[in-house]
């Protein structure tokens, strides 16, 4: 299984998260969102203009910018379905 | 008839008694405690009956309210509402508001002797992350567990009673929204009160428990608890495929933006036309009952010209604010906020700013208080310093009756877009500029970009209630009326006086002779150049307390007129200034800070005189420049 930025995987695909590497406030905040080890991820659709993206973790969908999602490191479970 | 004694004797019998069981320990604050957007608001106004802002954003209510739990018979508790959280780690000024309250640490906050703990059941993986450092701080603890109709609707589950006994706090499945489930707080809070109190309560700091462990706890509870989220809505799903579709969104949310302007303008024009009629009919029924001499001088050409002129506008004001809170109520703003993140990048502002300086365009002293939510501070003082350019709801009766006055009623695309309604538009547009423009200087000067991340959580769509709708036209409409009753009231009366004294002889001033005119005629060398008459002069100088006095001066002083009413008001100021001075005036007016409200509330965000300084000098100087351009340009071109 191929390990890939969040910020680079396809929208439609989905993984589970393996590390997080941004300052500890940021990292707590997103946390609570539930970005932690071991928690799926699905990468929902883009903003009109292509960044931020929208993520549905855990039933949440959080919009997240490219420049904080390419910190976020995830295994890729499944390629774009459609 | 012996029935109705018996009657009697009973009801002394049982007036006796005493009323409710008292403990010894006699329960006085109740916290109501939960993270961003559960439903807390909601909530907090059902229990007290007390207005507050609902929306459906993270992050809206940084300030704590609180109020009597009326609704529920405990006029003796005092409800605090704290700041929406995900946690106690005092990242945010939020959290730090929060611990200090339930720790008691608030200087003028009572500890509260219990608390309220709402969680939206449809997350409960992510939202009972909070309950652990809650529990921790030792406070009895009710767990509510809200939304229940939507966990219901889309086939969740949860076991209520396991999960009590997991937590060893009751919990208690609800819908604030529906008003369901709540009997069981007035008993939870009988219970807590009786409960002896032997002062063995564990006293300690709220642990900084790692989010990674909350985390696991919670996915143990709610897996032994056999939790169950609900589906995702479908309809949000397929809603936002259009309302964030790559072409599709833009033109959505820009038919929106001018939707509300269009609206406001033709809905909210004939009805304030109307309000205006009636207001003068009242007037000038009401001054046949006095004498005719200098009171019903003062109170009908002085005071109620003045006060009208300026009560007209309340219909579009509700309107506007109508719109904005459907949009917020709704979740669209969410959506608003990431189609226009890319936007707000560009000029170095946060994601989270577009929230306040997107309320900034109902008021600016809300806009400023809710910039607490940007953790960065010198994000958040840049966006402190651009939020009044936003155009906020004092600005439009002069908007409006400058735009009424002077722009035709001209339609294009066979009616559907006004020229009115356009040139309203770009007013807005130009202070939205001005915005900009001064948080790229500000971003590119004194504060340099930082990278504080745009995080943002999109809710579900919800339809907004009528009931949460009205509770906050009720609430704006009552703070403009008393505004309108007590500022512009004194202002007008000032304005008026000034306009008649010196008295000579037994007779009044003219006006131009009067202390006002001389002032007027004094500061006019400086404002003709932007194409404005003393009487303008006079309305500036008295809108510096607030905006929308400058109508009310107007009218005052164009109230000679017995007749004057709004319509008046036009038909005077179309022929007491040019085009190119009534333009010079509604941009002047785009610009300039004329809010002493806005500069208290940034002077207490800010901690210090300076910014506020700051503020009023750099706008007012922008204003004046502006107008004077605008003023020169048209006066050249017509």
């Amino acid at each position: 299984m191929k390990i890939t930025a969040l910020s680079n995987a396809k929208v439609g695909s989905a993984g589970v998260v393996e590390r997080i590497d941004l300052p500890e406030e940021v990292s707590h905040h997103l946390a609570h969102l539930g970005f932690l080890p071991g928690t799926q991820v699905e990468i929902l659709r883009r903003a009109p203009a292509g960044d931020p993206r929208v993520y549905r973790i855990d039933g949440v969908e959080v919009g997240l910018r490219n420049e904080t999602a390419k910190h976020i490191f995830l295994k890729i479970k499944k390629e774009d379905a459609a | 008839m012996s029935c109705h004694t018996t009657g009697a004797v009973l009801d002394e019998e049982v007036i006796e008694q005493p009323p409710t069981p008292v403990g010894p320990k006699r329960l006085r604050t109740v916290a109501l405690i939960g993270p961003p957007n559960c439903g807390k608001s909601t909530l907090f106004n059902r229990l007290t009956g007390l207005r507050q802002k609902v929306a459906n954003y993270p992050g809206v209510t940084v300030e704590h309210h609180s109020g009597k739990m009326k609704s529920i018979g405990r006029s003796d508790l005092t409800l605090i509402d704290l700041p929406g959280i995900y946690s106690l780690a005092t990242y945010s000024e939020d959290a730090r508001v929060a611990v200090d309250v339930l720790t008691g640490k608030m200087p003028g906050v009572p500890r509260p002797d219990c608390v309220l703990l709402v969680l939206d059941a449809t997350h409960m993986n992510r939202q009972l992350m909070l309950a652990a450092p809650v529990f921790s701080i030792g406070l009895p603890t009710l767990v509510l567990l809200n939304m229940s109709d939507q966990l219901e609707s889309r086939g969740g589950k949860i076991d209520t009673l396991a999960l009590a006994k997991e937590l060893g706090h009751p919990v208690q499945l609800i819908s604030a929204a529906q008003g369901k489930g709540l009997d069981v707080i007035p008993e939870f809070l009988l219970r807590a009160g009786s409960k002896p109190d032997d002062g063995s309560r564990p006293v300690q700091l709220p642990i900084l428990q790692s989010a990674a462990s909350c985390r696991n706890w919670a996915t143990q509870v709610t897996g032994r608890t056999k939790y169950q989220a609900p589906e995702a809505a479908l309809w949000t799903r397929r809603l936002d495929n259009v309302l964030l579709h790559r072409i599709w969104g833009p033109l959505v949310f820009l038919a929106v933006v001018v939707a509300v302007f269009q609206v406001v303008f033709t809905i909210g024009q004939p009805l304030s036309d109307g309000m205006g009629i009636v207001l003068t009919n009242w007037g000038a029924h009401a001054a046949l009952l006095l004498p005719d001499n200098w009171l019903r001088l003062l109170l009908r050409d002085g005071l109620w010209n003045g006060v009208q002129s300026v009560l007209v506008f309340l219909p579009q004001i509700l309107l506007l604010f109508l719109f904005i809170g459907i949009l917020e109520d709704s979740g669209y703003l969410a959506r608003a906020a990431l189609i226009a993140d890319r936007v707000m990048r560009a000029i170095g502002l946060n994601g989270k700013a577009f929230i306040p300086l997107l309320s900034a365009y109902a008021c600016a002293v809300p806009a400023i208080m809710a910039t607490r939510t940007i953790e960065n501070k010198r994000e958040r003082l840049a966006t402190i310093m651009v939020a009044p350019f936003m155009t906020c709801s004092a600005r439009l009766p002069i908007y409006t009756l400058i735009i009424a006055a002077f722009i035709p009623n001209t339609k294009f695309l066979g009616g559907v877009i006004g020229l009115r309604a356009m040139v309203m538009l770009s007013l807005y547009a130009l202070g939205f500029l001005a915005a900009l423009v001064t948080a790229k200087m500000l971003n590119s000067s004194v504060m340099k970009a930082s990278p504080a991340p745009f995080i943002l959580e999109l809710p579900q769509y919800r339809w907004p209630t009528p009931q949460g709708l009205a509770l906050r036209l009720y609430d704006r409409g009552m703070l403009f009326l008393k505004k309108a009753g007590t500022v512009i009231l004194a202002c007008t009366f000032i304005v008026w006086v000034l306009s008649v004294l010196p008295i000579h002889g037994a007779q009044f001033s003219a006006l131009t002779s009067s202390y006002i005119g001389h002032l007027g005629h004094w500061i006019e060398p400086v404002i003709r150049p932007l194409g404005f008459n003393w009487k303008i002069g006079i309305g500036l100088l008295s809108s510096i307390v607030a905006r929308e006095v400058i109508v009310g001066t107007l009218g005052t002083l164009y109230g000679v007129d017995p007749a004057t009413h709004s319509v008046g008001l036009q038909a005077a100021l179309r022929h007491d200034m040019t085009l190119g001075g009534a333009i010079a005036l509604v941009v002047f007016f785009a610009f300039a800070m004329q809010c002493t409200s806005t500069l208290a509330v940034v002077r207490r965000e800010t901690n210090s005189w300076k910014y506020p300084a700051i503020q009023f000098a750099y706008m007012t100087v922008v204003a004046y420049v502006a107008a004077l351009v605008t003023n020169q340009v048209i006066v050249r071109l017509f």
